[in-house]
């Protein structure tokens, strides 16, 4: 299986890519890691006439962190998130995501930008990121804008990022107190994609109440997607089994779950809600510990 | 397209078409054909090379991406004619039948080990969950796995 002939370029510097996309808009895609892009043009599903490698512009890879966030640059490969130190005391979270992704060594080559700019709706970050509240930020021939995780994704493979946009980095709040998290999913045998993926932070106040709940959700619908009612449901609550047990029978409200050889709709609803209440469970014995 | 790339700890230079996989280079230019390519979509780990120390599915990797990093293949991985720990307990273990999937077993391990000198059985079955065997059912590969960190921990 060999790709249709391309050209390859690769600039050293971020204006240049935004300059390489913009003379070739028609015929252009960004390459990072490979891992999701490679597959395809190897498919034949998709024929681009030129390869823009962003793989070695500096600035675009490595991991930071600024005041109560940490900053992730685009570039950044699932391993160096799932192996950071600062990531694993910060945000244990998304290192957690991050280990859980395909195998050993798609997580060599894979970065985070090139998953989030795939948006495939079985992907893991989309559903803890949204969970994180991050922000992602696009470089584009305007300069710079920013989108919460959950308005970025519109569809399968489709997110709000303009045409000759780069993803360049993802920045996830850290907040202080007593906090949890966790991430569960069903994955698909063979990669590892999510058919049901869900990521949970709650915040408990000193008197043991929830302060916060936030919940994103994976692989169910056509797009990651907020459980608001399962958020609702427990905000002020005290942690009892029934009260997230009921929380949880809300993880699919308003949302039409998606059916294919990996499940049907009926399934992943169910998925989905037990799901969401093991990982309720997990972040609050965590925020509690 | 000229890409030049250290093989082996060998410098060599070799002008191929942007669409050549890592794969085919190291097979077809570079006639080292210990690396194997069996499902060709990413999933069974049998291409498993090194590539700057991590390993990769060298199907999955366009020669152009690897221009100026360093490969290490199953070729380079005995020194002087003295086989590896790992190989060593491959064998010793019986780690493999047909050995199709083993240049990519063994050099995923190789990985797992130096990342993790110690790994619990779990933590090598994970470890090694991208490269698929269809003959020894896995026991006598984790056995290896487990037989070679000891080895390699009396180093
Ligand atoms: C065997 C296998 C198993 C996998 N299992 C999982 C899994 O369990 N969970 C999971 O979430 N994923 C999984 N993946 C997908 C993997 O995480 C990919 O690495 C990821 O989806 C794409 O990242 P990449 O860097 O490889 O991007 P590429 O493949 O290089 O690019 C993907 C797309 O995004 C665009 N793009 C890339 N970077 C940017 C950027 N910075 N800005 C704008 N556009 C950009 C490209 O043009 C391309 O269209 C698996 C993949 C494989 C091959
Ligand atoms: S041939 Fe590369 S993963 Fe199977
Ligand atoms: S020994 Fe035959 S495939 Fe593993």
């Amino acid at each position: 299986m060999i790709p249709s002939a391309f050209e390859y370029l690769r600039p050293e510097t971020l204006e240049e890519a935004i300059r390489l996309l913009q003379e070739n808009s028609e015929e252009a895609v960004l390459l990072a890691g490979g891992h999701s892009l490679i597959p395809i043009l190897k498919a034949r599903l998709a024929q681009p006439g030129i390869l823009i490698d962003i793989s070695r512009i500096p600035g675009l890879k490595g991991i930071g962190r600024e005041d109560q966030a940490l900053l992730i640059g685009g570039m950044t490969t699932h391993h160096e998130i799932e192996s950071d130190p600062e990531v694993n005391e910060v945000c244990p979270l998304l290192a957690e995501t991050a280990s859980l992704i395909g195998d050993v060594q798609v997580r060599n080559r894979g970065t985070i930008g090139g998953s989030l700019s795939h948006a495939d709706p079985a992907a893991d970050y989309p559903a803890t990121l949204i969970a994180l509240d991050a922000e992602f930020v696009v470089t584009g021939p305007d300069g710079a804008r920013s989108y919460r995780a959950e308005n970025f994704f519109e569809g399968p493979f489709d997110t709000a990022m303009e045409e000759n946009e780069i993803l360049t980095s993802i920045i996830v709040p850290a907040p202080q107190g007593k906090i949890g998290g966790a991430y569960c999913k069903a994955a698909q045998q063979a990669s590892g994609f999510a058919v049901c993926g869900v990521a949970v932070t709650v915040m408990l106040s000193d008197n043991g109440q929830i302060e916060f709940a936030s919940i994103g959700i994976t692989g169910v619908s056509a797009s990651p997607y907020r459980a608001s009612g399962v958020e609702s449901a427990l905000t002020g609550q005290a942690p009892t089994a029934e009260t997230i047990e009921a929380a949880a029978d809300r993880a699919t409200e308003d949302i039409e779950p998606i059916e294919d050889l990996y499940g049907s709709a009926e399934f992943r609803g169910h998925l989905a809600r037990v799901w969401t209440k093991r990982a309720l469970e997990q972040a609050v014995k965590m925020a509690g510990s | 397209m000229e890409v030049s790339l250290s093989i082996n700890g060998e410098v060599r230079s070799f002008d191929v078409e942007p669409r050549t996989l890592l794969v085919h280079l190291l097979r077809d230019h570079a006639k080292l054909t210990g690396t194997h390519v069996a499902c060709e979509t990413s999933i069974c780990g049998a291409c498993t090379v090194l590539l700057d120390g991590q390993a990769v599915k060298s199907c999955t990797v366009l020669a152009v991406q690897a221009d100026g990093c360093e490969v290490t293949t199953i070729e380079g991985f005995a020194e002087d004619g003295k086989l590896h720990p790992i190989q060593e307990q491959f064998w010793e273990k019986h780690g493999l039948q047909c050995g199709f999937c083993t240049p990519g077993m063994i050099l995923t391990a190789y990985q797992l080990l130096e990342r993790n000198p110690d790994p619990s059985e779990a933590e090598i079955r994970r470890g090694i969950d991208g490269n698929i065997c269809r003959c020894t059912g896995y026991q006598h590969i984790v056995d290896a796995i487990q037989a070679a960190a000891v080895e390699l921990g009396k180093k």
